[in-house]
């Protein structure tokens, strides 16, 4: 099940392990993507903590943690290859997985119909 | 905000639109700014340049005249040539940078910068003495950049003779798609390239028939930066202002102030008399993590050292690549580390020669 955040991220539970990325409008919004700032492996995050960077050509963005955990692991193929956020944003172009998260959290966030309403009326 | 004539080509291609120096200008189309880089260095790009001034000066004594308004000589410019040249304030400042076309023994064509255009023209038209005329042209005319080393080969297929084709900074008077054009072997991004002037009625015919042909795709202005700082090539506003001489910004050589003690010009004083406070300076950085404008540069020893003007992923290397000025007394050189303030981050970089790409394709021979 996929959440969406107000700040485009996307996060999906695979049983205990958390995946989060930006989502598609995100991607797109920033155009061809040059550089992700990883974050650590081990760090415990807060909601709300801005913990990575993703920049484009043109622009950079703070990525948040859209539910407290700590971070399982980074998508470390993003080092070399940025583009693939652009190319498989909501899969491949995966950022961080959280583990020993807060699932209250999620009850904050967006389902898929929720965050495509909410793109269509910003 | 001011649309060029291609404004409506351009949304149905999906591209993204922004303003730029007071124009609704496209930033990239729907392949993106690295493809659209990309396809220039090993293809072929079409780029809307329209919104940029175009002026026309006539009249016998115009050589000696524009000799007199412009930082580089003009008198001594051949017929069928173009010049890199700059329009100074009294202290020496850039006030535009620009190309001097010499059209004729007494006339001359000036393409100038967008959001600098109207104080150009004003500018130029009061240093001109009567009898040189003076005409801002420049919403009559429609400018095209097609870039990329198969240009030349885009210009056959239109039925151009690639043995007439001009040299590198020379122009011809061509007709193509069956408007006559001035052409000019110029360009903005280091690949083989070609600038197209002709009337701005004629600017949609001119841009679908060049797209037609393979292998030219559009480009936005994402990539023309992009192509240009990978070149070490100034931009206005940039690596060039008022507070900022053609000296500082590596150019000193082509004024040749010393070859012509008796040459003055509008700042040329202050030139002579003057000496820089910094000069620009190429960083390589150590990743691809960009260190953009206003950047803050250390030395070693935690001290400031400049500023960067301009930075992005360079495409063509894949790492990141910035301009910047040092101040004159940084006592830093090629070779030279530097940390870049990020905010959150300080980066690496090495100071490096420009350009930084050199594989590029503009000067060969056709």
């Amino acid at each position: 099940m996929k959440y969406y955040s107000e700040d485009h991220e996307w996060i999906e539970v695979k049983g205990r392990v958390a995946v989060v990325g930006i989502s598609e409008h995100a991607a797109e919004e920033l155009g061809d993507i040059t550089y992700v700032e990883l974050p650590m492996e081990g760090d415990d995050v807060i909601v709300g903590d801005a913990i990575c960077v993703v920049e484009s050509v043109k622009a950079a963005a703070d990525v948040y943690a859209p539910i407290s955990g700590s971070i399982a692991a980074v998508n470390d193929a993003l080092e070399d290859h940025p583009e693939l956020i652009n190319q498989s944003p909501e899969d491949d172009g995966w950022i961080y997985k959280l583990k020993d998260f807060e699932e209250d959290d999620l009850a904050d966030l967006m389902n898929t119909d929720q965050y495509f309403k909410f793109l269509k009326e910003s | 905000m001011q649309e060029t004539p291609l404004a409506d080509s351009h949304r149905n291609l999906s591209a993204r639109m922004v303003p730029f120096a007071g124009w609704n200008m496209p930033v990239q189309y729907t392949e993106g700014i690295l493809a659209e880089h990309a396809h220039t260095r090993n293809a072929a790009s079409l780029f809307d340049i329209c919104h940029m001034g175009e002026f026309r000066v006539k009249g016998d004594n115009s050589a000696a005249a524009l000799d007199s308004v412009f930082a580089r000589p003009v008198a001594d410019q051949p017929v069928g040539v173009c010049r890199y040249n700059f329009l100074l304030n009294d202290q020496g400042g850039v006030l535009d940078d620009l190309i001097v076309y010499r059209l004729g023994e007494n006339e001359f064509y000036i393409v100038v910068n967008a959001g600098t255009r109207v104080g150009d023209a004003e500018r130029i038209a009061s240093l001109l003495p009567d009898g040189v005329e003076f005409t801002d042209e420049s919403d009559a005319t429609a400018k095209l950049d097609l870039q990329g080393p198969e240009s030349a080969k885009v210009l056959a297929a239109a039925g151009l003779d690639i043995v007439a084709l001009p040299r590198y900074f020379r122009w011809i008077k061509t007709t193509v798609n069956g408007i006559d054009c001035l052409l000019s072997r110029t360009g903005y991004t280091g690949e083989l390239g070609f600038e197209l002037y002709f009337p701005a009625e004629k600017a949609e015919a001119m841009w679908n028939y060049l797209l037609s042909i393979d292998p030219v795709k559009p480009a936005g202005l994402g990539a023309r930066d992009t192509l240009r700082l990978e070149m070490g090539y100034a931009l206005y506003g940039h690596e060039l202002d008022t507070e900022t001489t053609p000296l500082e910004a590596g150019y000193g050589a082509m004024l040749k102030l010393d070859q012509m003690p008796d040459r003055n010009f509008p700042g040329s004083n202050a030139l002579r008399n003057g000496s820089p406070t910094k000069n620009l300076v190429g960083i390589k950085l150590e990743s691809r993590r960009a260190a953009r404008e206003g950047t803050i540069v250390f030395n070693g020893s935690d001290e400031v050292v400049g500023k960067v003007t301009s930075g992005a992923f360079s495409p063509s290397l894949g790492y990141a690549v910035a301009m910047a000025y040092l101040n004159a007394d940084s006592g830093l050189t090629t070779g030279d580390q530097v940390l870049l303030d990020a905010g959150r981050t300080k980066l690496n970089g090495t100071i490096v020669e420009l350009p930084f790409y050199s594989e590029g394709t503009a000067g060969i021979k056709l």
